[in-house]
């Protein structure tokens, strides 16, 4: 067989941001001048534990031992068998300790945290999985923690906010905007600005500030490293096609980063497209926003003509974020991947398809990557490979689904 | 001479300092914003900014984020805020208004056209907080060849080290902001203010404007005990937001409890530093 096309050196597509922490337009530091310094002293600190081999070997132990690392690749066959294309493989980073892929970044982030001497953590979270894996890399190291979420959210992901209580943290409740998760990152930013010497912000996706974006990128990026070794060992080969799903992109970009350049594999990111994109509400930045600057960041963003910022609209709270990391608003416009979006109705039945063929409860977040596997599978052949992200599990969304689908629990 | 630097010249030469009193352009609606702006000059501001709402103002407190909600509820735009300065300016070429906002809405404008028609509306500065002096050459460029100062926050994090690449490319006046932390939530005490400003005019000439916390007829003297203005928002908006009916309508009263409140700040401003001479 050919062996895959991978490029490498000068032409790499893996080597952004560059010194202003940008992504071709996207990215930057658009914060206060209050929070300058900070943000240039997480990247110097950053700088200088990336390049510190002890840092590494210390994060790898924790993912090892602790988060349970390396996840699985699972070979879906009831799904393949049921959609009737390609092989469909799953990285199952819903094994993770804390049931996703959150974690891998929280770990990292934490550690960083203590290297530089920081004695709070604060976050914000959407679906409540960054918040709960924040608190327990919190109550791993002992300390305090403040998990801001909005009020929507807070309603709608109950276990992930009494995991989150047990665990020692505190949630504060943010009514201002929608009470999503735009709203609880203004309102961790504001924390962050009135505590600037000992607290840390632990940001939970590939956006906010420089270095945030390429940090949190890098932390994530073992999904991809271990998923394309996985397949080679599995399969031989790289799939043809890699499937994840986006809110702010964390997930996606941990399984894309290491698979950019090889430039066979067709990338292909999904959205959430919520109750439709031609109604206001979704949350699709990339399919039916444009650029501007919010949270830190140059990035497509869902705005009015005015430049005032819409609120977004997704049945999953981890995609319910109206902006998108800007390294994907970059692998847009240059076309490396695809964005595609898929409705909260679509992400449904995505969800119960997987329960019942793969005995995998998925969270609603992923629930929208297979949907859209479920809608190319018929159209590829028996010799294809899709690899997705199955990057959280579904525990916490059991309730709310109950209710979409009209069962009283 | 630009308004800004005429304003402070003035001011010097009368040996006292700078009320710089802050409104949410059409909050809680325009006409009563407008009737406000009107009466500022009268009340005792020297100079003026005005708030331009944003969906998301991170830098900001409740008070001034609830303005920035009733002002967009009403219709605000940066368009209609520049309509009502080119109103003012009709009445009054001299007091010095100074736009303060978040760049999303500006880049939505484009940043030239914003900076050309700002400038011919009768802005005389902006100061935008998203914008650090890393990614300033966003809006440096166009709002410079329009004479537009670009007024830089200082903040305490700020270092020495620091400090002249902030410092590099603001005209105007330097904006201190006196607390690590968001408006309207703690003021600054003397002492720390006595310590901040002196480090701030070691590196530049411009004038330095302390805001953030500035709350009292009181604490405004203080500020123009070391600095040369003083900033004062949440405060005013607060009286403002006390004044609204249930609905959140402007009562009868509204304008006049602002700028009586106004006038007692322009007070204690130009009573400091004579009080400081007698002392």
């Amino acid at each position: 067989m050919n062996k895959p096309l991978t490029i490498h050196g000068a032409n790499s597509l893996r080597s952004g941001p560059d010194e202003r922490g940008r992504f071709g337009d996207y990215g930057g530091r658009f914060v206060a001048e209050t929070l300058m310094p900070l943000i240039l002293q997480v990247e110097a600190a950053y700088k200088a534990a990336k390049a510190d081999p002890t840092f590494q070997t210390e994060l790898d132990d924790y993912l090892k031992n602790y988060v349970g690392r390396p996840s699985p690749l699972w070979f879906a066959e009831r799904l393949t068998r049921k959609l009737g294309g390609p092989k469909i493989y799953l990285k199952r980073d819903e094994l993770n300790h804390t049931g996703s892929h959150k974690i891998n970044n929280c770990m990292g982030q934490i550690l960083l945290a203590r290297r530089m001497g920081k004695t709070r953590i604060i976050a914000e979270t959407g679906a409540g999985q960054h918040g709960v894996a924040t608190a327990t890399v919190c109550a791993l190291f002992d300390l305090p923690c403040t998990v801001y979420m909005g009020a929507t959210d807070v309603e709608r992901q109950k276990p992930n906010v009494f995991r989150m209580k047990l665990l020692g943290a505190e949630i504060k409740s943010v009514v201002s905007g929608a009470g999503t998760l735009k709203d609880a990152m203004n309102e961790a930013m504001r924390d962050w600005v009135a505590n600037v010497s000992d607290t840390y912000y632990l940001i939970g996706t590939v956006a906010g500030p420089h270095p945030y974006p390429a940090m949190v990128r890098d932390f994530q990026s073992v999904i991809g490293v271990e998923a394309r070794a996985q397949m080679l060992e599995a399969e031989g080969r790289l799939p043809d096609v890699a499937v994840a799903a986006i809110g702010g992109g964390s997930n996606a970009m941990g399984l894309f980063h290491p698979l950019l350049d090889d430039v066979d594999i067709r990338l292909i990111g999904v959205e959430a497209a919520g109750r439709g994109l031609d109604t206001l509400e979704h949350a699709a930045s990339l399919s039916r926003g444009r650029p501007g600057v919010l949270h830190g960041n140059n990035t497509y963003l869902l705005q009015d003509e005015e430049g005032q910022i819409q609120e977004a609209h997704s049945i999953s709270a981890g995609l319910d974020y109206p902006g998108i990391g800007p390294e994907h608003s970059w692998l847009h416009d240059i076309g490396r991947v695809e964005y595609v979006a898929i409705t909260d109705d679509e992400a449904l039945a995505a969800f119960q398809l997987l329960t019942r063929t793969e005995g995998i409860i998925p969270a609603l977040e992923p629930a929208h990557a297979l949907a859209h596997v479920a809608k190319i599978a018929p159209s590829m052949s028996a010799d294809q490979i899709v690899l997705m992200n199955l990057c959280g599990r579904g525990d916490k969304d059991i309730f709310s689904v109950a209710e979409h689908l009209g069962v009283k629990l | 001479m630009s308004r800004i630097a005429a304003r402070f010249a003035q001011l010097k030469t009368q040996d006292r300092g700078a009320l710089i009193p802050f409104i949410e352009a059409w909050d809680p609606d325009a006409a009563t914003s407008m009737a406000l702006l009107r009466g500022l000059p009268g009340a005792g501001a020297d100079l003026i900014e005005i708030g331009c709402a944003f969906t998301d103002p991170m830098a900001d407190g409740p008070t001034i984020q609830a303005a920035g909600k009733r002002a967009l509820a009403a219709g605000a735009t940066l368009g209609r805020t520049l309509a009502m300065v080119r109103e003012f300016r009709r009445e009054d070429a001299a007091t010095p208004i100074i736009l303060m906002g978040y760049l999303n809405p500006i880049l939505s404008y484009g940043s030239e056209r914003f900076c050309v028609d700002a400038a011919s509306a009768g802005v005389d500065g902006l100061i935008v907080v998203d914008l650090p002096s890393e990614e300033a050459d966003l809006l440096l460029p166009h709002a410079a060849s329009v004479d537009i100062d670009i007024i830089r926050l200082v903040a305490p994090t700020t270092d020495a080290a620091r400090l002249p690449k902030v410092l590099d490319g603001s005209s105007g006046f330097v904006y201190y902001v006196s607390i690590t932390g968001i408006t309207g939530t703690r003021s600054a005490s003397a002492d720390e203010l006595a310590a901040a400003i002196p480090r701030v005019r070691a590196a530049t000439n411009l004038p330095v404007a302390i805001g953030f916390g500035v709350r009292s007829p009181e604490q405004a003297a203080q500020a123009v005990q070391v600095a040369d203005a003083a900033v004062v928002a949440s405060v005013l908006i607060e009286t403002l937001a006390a004044s609204l009916d249930a609905d959140g309508r402007a009562g009868p009263d509204t304008v006049r409890k602002v700028l009586d409140q106004v006038r007692a700040l322009a007070d204690g401003v130009r009573g400091a530093r004579l009080r400081d001479h007698a002392a």
